[in-house]
Formats: structure tokens, sequence, C-alpha cells
């Protein structure tokens, strides 16, 4: 490794999203949304920069088989997606115990993002 | 619609009702099914002008439907009549409206039910009653597919055509005018058929505030009022991530009530004394809820843009709603229909420590190798593993070995019922003949249910007439 290599690393710090959101979700069909929020306004320009659609994408690989969307209301310090292909089915022909998607918020906040090492967390 | 738009605004001058400055529209309930103490206690406690309440989830529909088809004066939410019945001397008493979407696919049956109780109290002829219908596209829809509307799923891309055999039900999702025409005939108690959740409390804004159906920014404000409170306590501290477990009074926790004013500003409150929570936090939670492309919330009134909304803490349990931006309306409504798919069944036992997982695992493999040795074919067979990864899939990580119990819960689903039969008399038997240490099979075999699938589409406005009717 590096000495630049370990420079660049000391300045951030993995944190999960539990601890700078919190989150809802719902379903549409066969697509689950999960509305991220930031938990201080401060948190949201760091969610908007790390939590992008590439990085949703591979957290719910295996898990999803559609398409992930994004989109960012910073009015209400939030960032929403739309999971397609995430509730086996969707409403009634889903077998899924969540067939409504309703904690697929959760699945999100298990996200570790880079974050400064000197944000205050909690 | 276009006509019955124009035709509400000139009554509404010719007539000259008094606008007013503020009213109060409190949800009674989020989905059928809802606490049943909710909408008394918003009643009871008073200070509101309207009680709106939201009944019809996508497949409800088709109940009703199988429902009218037995009994044709059955077809609605059968729980608003008993409502009704406690709630109409306090409704009579402290002026209340109600605007409910109660009515199914039968809203005649249901206000004449309503009707007659309001004649059980002695209230009779004192209480006004509307109807909204026009919603319900099953008679004609033959004649709208052979016109060539294709009525194309909106979430798979196929063509109705080769399903309109198998459906059970379609609804056009009627906006907030036919609402504000009821009111115009100075119903007391509206009852509709598909209306959606936000016209339900859009309506009682147009026509108290006398809004112009062109007035786009006032159609999307009361839209996104209609949104916060659609699902009743969801957005007053019920489902609430942040600080959960600081929400105080949950046993009696205080259903949202929209304070709106004429100038397009409200507020999202509830009751002094009551539980819950009203918080930005609580109400951002609320606007993210379902949410599709947040610029683009697509009602029969308006599109309206969540990411114009400003939320500002006004108080204790009341945050402030401003900014709200709205574009025109689409030439299209959207339609709910259902469908007959198939069946499905799901079954679940649970083992114990030792090797919890483990067994429940090994008894997957035996139940899934009887069901391919019997030949029989599935769409899906599904398997979960509760306490494990059913809610986050392969994010839960490896399964604790030490773990105290799992259950197992296995589901399928087939176009025929005879193979989701079988199964459910497949897992009984692994009790004696499979892993140890297994219980929680008390509830018997599993039932097999009827899939009715919903399948929304789009069908241009001008198909599309809504009735309002005054029954007494």
């Amino acid at each position: 490794m590096s000495p630049q290599v370990k420079k660049k690393r000391s300045t951030t710090k993995k944190v999960q999203l539990v601890k700078l959101a919190h989150a809802r979700s719902g379903d549409k069909g066969d697509t689950a949304n999960v509305g991220l929020i930031a938990l201080k306004p401060e948190y949201y320009p760091i969610l908007a920069k790390q939590v992008t659609r590439a990085k949703v994408v591979k957290h719910f690989r295996g898990i999803i088989n559609g398409d992930v969307e994004r989109f960012e209301l910073p009015n209400l310090n939030a960032l929403n997606f739309l999971l397609h292909g995430a509730l086996g089915g969707g409403g009634t022909i889903s077998l899924k115990t969540d067939a409504q998607g309703k904690v697929f918020s959760t699945a999100l906040l298990r996200m570790e993002i880079d974050v400064p090492r000197g944000l205050k967390v909690g | 619609m276009k006509q019955l738009k124009k035709q509400s605004r000139w009554k509404a001058s010719e007539e000259g009702y008094v606008l007013k400055d503020t009213i109060r529209i409190a949800s009674g309930q989020g989905f059928w099914g809802d606490w049943l103490d909710a909408p008394v206690k918003q009643v009871k406690r008073g200070g509101i002008d309207y009680l709106v309440m939201d009944y019809l989830a996508e497949v409800t529909m088709s109940i009703m439907q199988k429902q009218r088809s037995r009994n044709s004066r059955m077809g609605y939410a059968r729980d608003f009549v008993p409502l009704m019945e406690q709630l109409l001397p306090h409704l009579v008493k402290k002026k209340i409206k109600v605007v409910a979407n109660a009515g199914g696919v039968n809203p005649q049956a249901c206000a004449k039910a309503v009707l007659e109780s309001a004649k059980k109290l002695g209230l009779a002829g004192k209480v006004k009653v509307a109807i909204v219908t026009g919603d319900d596209m099953l008679p004609g829809l033959e004649g709208l597919v052979k016109a060539g509307h294709k009525l194309t799923n909106l979430d798979t891309g196929k063509i109705l055509k080769s399903e309109l055999g198998s459906v059970m039900s379609a609804n056009a999702y009627l906006g907030a005018w036919p609402v504000v025409k009821a009111l115009e005939k100075g119903a007391d108690i509206i009852i509709t058929g598909r209306v959606t959740d936000t016209g339900l409390t859009l309506g009682p804004m147009i026509h108290e505030f006398g809004w112009k159906e062109d007035d786009w920014d006032k159609m999307a404000i009361g839209t996104v009022a209609g949104h916060m409170i659609e699902c009743g306590a969801q957005s007053s501290g019920g489902n609430c991530m942040i600080g959960w477990e600081k929400i105080p009074g949950m046993v009696d926790p205080g259903y949202p009530i929209i304070e709106a004013h004429r100038d397009g500003t409200f507020y999202v409150t509830k009751h002094e004394g009551t539980g819950g929570k009203v918080s930005v936090a609580s109400v951002t939670e609320q606007l993210v809820y379902e949410m599709g492309d947040p610029e683009n919330y697509i009602t029969p009134d308006c599109v309206a843009d969540f990411t114009s909304i400003q939320l500002k803490q006004a108080g204790k349990d009341r945050v402030k709603v401003t900014g709200v931006k709205g574009r025109p309306a689409t030439d299209f409504l959207k339609v709910s229909l259902s469908y007959f798919y198939g069946y499905k069944a799901v079954g679940t036992l649970v083992y114990s420590w030792p090797e919890a997982y483990k067994k429940a695992r090994r008894a997957d493999q035996i139940l899934r190798g009887r069901l391919e040795a019997l030949g029989l074919k599935f769409e899906e067979i599904l398997t979960e593993y509760v306490g494990h990864d059913s809610t986050h899939g392969r994010l839960a990580g490896k399964p604790d070995p030490e773990m105290p119990e799992i259950q197992l819960r296995i589901g399928v689903r087939a176009k025929d019922r005879k193979p989701v039969e079988r199964f459910s008399r497949e897992l009984a038997p692994l009790i004696l003949n499979g892993p140890p240490s297994v219980t929680g099979f008390a509830g018997g075999r599993p039932k097999v249910e009827e899939i009715v699938a919903y399948w929304p589409a789009l069908i241009p406005k001008k198909e599309i007439r809504a009735r309002v009717k005054v029954l007494g």
C-alpha cells in the first residue's frame, strides 16, 4: 500500500446508514420504494453524494431482480429509490413475508458509506 | 368530467355560498381494517369540519364485486354502516361532514343502509347522503377493449385482451371534483366508489375555499394534504422510525388532522392530549411512503411536485406545509383492474435449538424432494427462515448456529389448484417423518388461497363520466 492511499483512507470512516438516516418503504406492484431521510440536515449532502444508484444496485443484488431508480428531494433532505422486481411479483401474487416491501427501508439502512472522519454521528 | 367541473363553479357562484377561511379535515381510517376507535375519537373530540376515510385497497374491489354478484345489496365496506349509526347523532350535532370511499362497487346500497340507520335514530331528513359513481368500468369493459383501448398493464406492459375473460373488477380512479359536486348539492355524508385517497381531502378544500380547477398549485396543495393523512396514524407517530421508543401515548394515538387555510397554507396536527407525535420527521416519513417520481405525483386532479414541499415545525404536534407546486392534470385516469390469477398456499413449522437452522433447512430439502417426486409443477416455491432472513435476505448475514429457534416458512404458487392443494398436505407429515424438535403446527394445514391479482392501466378521461346523486 502506497503512503498516498494510506493518507486518503485516514480522512474518512465507514458508517452504517442507520446512524445517518431514517427511512420508510412501501410498494407499487412488484416495485418497492425506499425513502431515505437524513437524520440531520448536514448529513443530506453526504447521503446525496455517497448513496448512489450503483451502490444501491450492488447492495440489493440477489434480492431484487430489476433496475433501481434514484430521485433527490433536497427540500426534505431525502432520497427516494425505486427497487423494481423486489417483491416476488408483488401484491397478492407474492409469496414473500414482506410482500408489500414494508421493511426494505431497514434493509437499505444496513449499507455502509464513507463519511469524513471528523463527522459527529449519533 | 370537463363539463362537470365548469358547471360546479358556475353553480357555486350563482348560489353564492360563503367561502370559509379555515377548515379542519380529520383522517379516520388509513385502510379498511384500521383502528375502529379512530374515527369515533376524531368525531367525539370534535373541532373538525370533515371526517375522511379511505377503505379501498387495490384488491378490495374484487372482493366487493364477488359479494355483490351473490347479493345485490352487498359490495361495499360493511363496517361503515354501524360506524355511521354510532356517529350520526354526533355528526349532526357538531355539523361534521363525512367523505369516504366506503361505497366500493355498490355505493347505492351502502347509502341506503346508512339512511336506514338515520331513520332508526330519528334523524331522517336531517342527513343528506350523496353517492359518487361512474368509476365502475366492468359493465362496459368489453366495449372499451373492442373500441381499441388496450388497457396496457403499467407494470408488465401486457395488453388486457388475453386476460379479459378473467377480469373480476375494473374501476377508474375518480378525483376530487365529483366530491365537490356532492358538497355543492348540500350532502353531509358522501359515499363514493373508487375515488382517490387524496381526492377525499382535496374535494372539501376546493368546495370550502372556492379554488379553481386550473389553479394547479392549489390542486397540488390539497393533494399533498390528502397524501399526508390518507394512511391514518402513519403521519402522526405510527410506524415512525425516528425516536420510535420515545413517542408517547401510543395506546391512544391521535390520528392526523389537516388545518387548511384558503390561501393554500396548511398544517398537519392532531387533537391535544392524544398520544403519538406530529413532527417534521413523522410527516416526512409519510410523504415518502409509496412514492414514485417525486416531481410527478399524478392524480386525476393535477400533477403534484413533491420536491417543492417545505415543512416546518410550528409548535407541538404541528407542522406547517408551504411551497407546494402543481402542474396541469393529464388527460388520463388510472384504472385498477383485478383478475383471477391462480392459487397459492403458505405453511410454517418451528424448529428449536440445538441446530435449529440446520434442521429447518433439511426439512425444506426433504419437502422439495417430495414435491418433485410427486411431479407437481409450481410457478414458484419460496422458502424463508423467519427469525433469520425473511426480511433482509442475504443482507442478514450467516445464521447464528446457537439461535434458539427458527420458523420455516414455505410458500407455493401455481395456475392450477391441484398442486397447491397437494402441497398443503405435505407439510404436516414432516412433524413425524422429518428432522427432530419441531413444533408450531397448531394452525393446521396451510390454506389454499385464490389469487386475485392487480392490473394497473390508464384510460382517457373522456371515456369515464362521474355521477353524483343525493339520496334523502
